[in-house]
């Protein structure tokens, strides 16, 4: 698969996923300050913002790790607010943390192999290790002695198991280097194209405008714009004021 | 002064070595699991062990249950009051200071223990051994029973090791000790698994109370007594480290008899100058890194 710039014709079939007015804390202080927002079935959709702004919270708290939360999270129409994170996963909702999470106590293969299978069309190991031939030649190796590359690659490869549709990505091309860069955005391109809904945290601007259909700019805990592929590509000067690029 | 000493003496103490080893492996691989996942200090854990210990002696003297059916029901029976425990007491700790767990352990150990020596009084009660006699192997005579607990420890430890180490139920208990959010965010309900697991820590004590019964006096101090030595085990081998708990458990028991040998007197705080100096030369353990739960 080429790197080229993703579809915008994602299935706009309804949102599979409505945030309203989600606020959420870290003990006392206040990270999400009422976000609103929606994700459509077969969407890639982008959280993106500075440092800081609660890209990574609103992952978190639709995930259910950060509990004090209020508002409302609907997931085909089911609350997600007061469920657990088990509770979330089993829904169909994977997520792939920014610090990636591999964990060191595991090979390789046991990292892949962690997730149960919750749902039907979850991949096997086969199909896994076929989409990631780095992680078979290393199967057998402690899963923090790969490299940034193949772990986040590992971190993606896992969630694909247990049969989620619908994925929380956060920060994947972090600390990358550019060819990995774009290998992990072909890996995401060919998940799109394979029907799954993702939401995307990024701060690299460039990756995220090759494969998303819409972003979602954060700020201070709130949502302050929402832009299509088209109307980014158009008034990029806007959105990098938002970045302070 | 080593012309002196008998074989029948070294081997004799040999077996008392390997027969209080067994003990300190399995109660310490058991401390180890529950720290590992839960990041507690488990001060009941002597408390649990005593338990284990009386309801055998309770279920032989008041129901007539023998020995090999109590090897089986106390440790259920116990693990049961452990899941209790942990809901009731540690799950609202979770979220604080570790000390606060290790403290409200420390008091269930001493209520248990106070209920326990109000009821029974502080004089240690018989079991008699399920196995009786032995063989004569010339230089030493080998009791029956002390074989079947030797055995019997070292199957139980390979099979807590083989279960943590070698399944994927081990898998999730040592992903579950990295990060327990992650392992949850894969649909694994990790209350429930840490509930379990602490569960699992005390059956494992319960089962070593329900083999130490014929062993030594059952009494409500013999849990106390124990527990000094089993925090060092579980030091030395590394806090955690299952592996470091069996092996250091048993190096433990035949160090301390060896010394019985040539040194009676260094016997009791033999362990205790090979804590400081394994602190000293490995702080995180001797098998720290290896066989983490």
């Amino acid at each position: 698969m080429s790197f080229e710039k993703a579809p915008t014709t994602a299935m706009q079939s309804g949102a599979v996923l409505r945030v309203e007015n989600l606020s959420a804390w870290y003990a006392e202080s206040k990270a999400l300050h009422g976000m609103n927002f929606d994700v459509r079935e077969g969407e890639l959709l982008t959280l993106i913002g500075r440092n800081g702004a609660g890209k990574t919270t609103t992952l978190r708290s639709i995930m259910g790790i950060v509990r004090k939360r209020t508002g409302s999270i609907k997931f085909k129409g089911d609350e997600l607010i007061g469920r657990r994170v088990y509770e979330v996963a089993r829904k169909g909702v994977g997520y792939c943390p920014e610090e990636r999470a591999i964990f060191s106590s595991l090979s390789v293969r046991e990292n892949l192999t962690l997730p149960p299978v919750l749902q039907k069309g979850g991949m096997s190991d086969e199909e896994l290790f076929k989409t990631f031939p780095n992680l078979l030649r290393r199967a057998g190796s402690q899963g923090t002695k790969l490299s940034g590359g193949e772990q986040q690659m590992l971190a993606i490869a896992r969630i694909l198991r247990n049969g989620s549709r619908f994925l929380l990505l956060d920060e994947p091309s972090e600390g990358l280097a550019p060819v990995v860069v774009k290998e992990i955005a072909e890996i995401i391109l060919r998940l799109k194209t394979q029907g799954f809904t993702i939401i995307l945290v990024e701060q690299n601007l460039r990756f995220a405008r090759r494969v998303a259909d819409r972003h979602v700019i954060v700020e201070h805990g709130k949502v302050v714009d929402i832009l299509n592929a088209a109307e980014l590509e158009a008034d990029m000067d806007r959105v990098q004021t938002y970045l302070g690029v | 002064m080593f012309d002196m000493i008998s074989p029948q003496l070294v081997f004799g103490q040999l077996l008392i070595g390997l027969i209080n080893g067994s003990f300190y492996a399995m109660l310490s691989m058991g401390l180890a699991i529950i720290f590992g996942l839960m990041n507690v200090v488990n001060f009941a854990h002597g408390a649990q062990y005593m338990l284990g210990a009386f309801t055998a002696w309770v279920l032989l003297n008041y129901l007539g249950v023998s020995y090999w059916p109590a090897l089986i029901i106390v440790p259920i029976v116990v693990a049961f009051f452990g899941i209790m425990l942990e809901r009731l007491v540690l799950k609202p700790l979770q979220n604080l200071d570790h000390l606060y767990g290790l403290l409200a352990t420390y008091a269930v150990a001493l209520i248990v223990e106070g209920l326990v020596r109000q009821k029974y009084g502080s004089t240690g009660l018989p079991y008699g051994s399920p196995i009786p006699g032995g063989v004569n192997l010339g230089f030493m005579f080998l009791p029956y029973y002390r074989l079947w607990v030797v055995v019997f420890s070292i199957v139980t430890c390979l099979g807590t090791w083989l279960l943590i180490e070698h399944t994927k139920l081990g898998a999730y208990l040592r992903a579950a000790n990295e990060r327990p959010d992650i392992v949850e965010s894969f649909g694994i309900n990790v209350p429930r698994m840490v509930t379990l697991t602490y569960g699992l820590g005390v059956g494992l004590a319960a089962l070593s109370g329900v083999l130490a019964a014929p062993v030594y006096q059952v009494s409500p101090s013999m849990g106390s007594s124990i527990m000094i030595v089993i925090f060092a085990v579980v030091v030395i081998g590394g806090m955690g480290s299952i592996i470091g708990a069996i092996a250091t458990g048993y190096m433990l028991g035949i160090l301390e008899a060896l010394t019985k040998v040539v040194y009676p007197a260094g016997a009791s705080t033999v362990i205790f100058v090979f804590m400081i100096l394994a602190l000293i030369i490995r702080p995180n353990g001797l098998f720290a890194g290896t066989g983490k739960s």
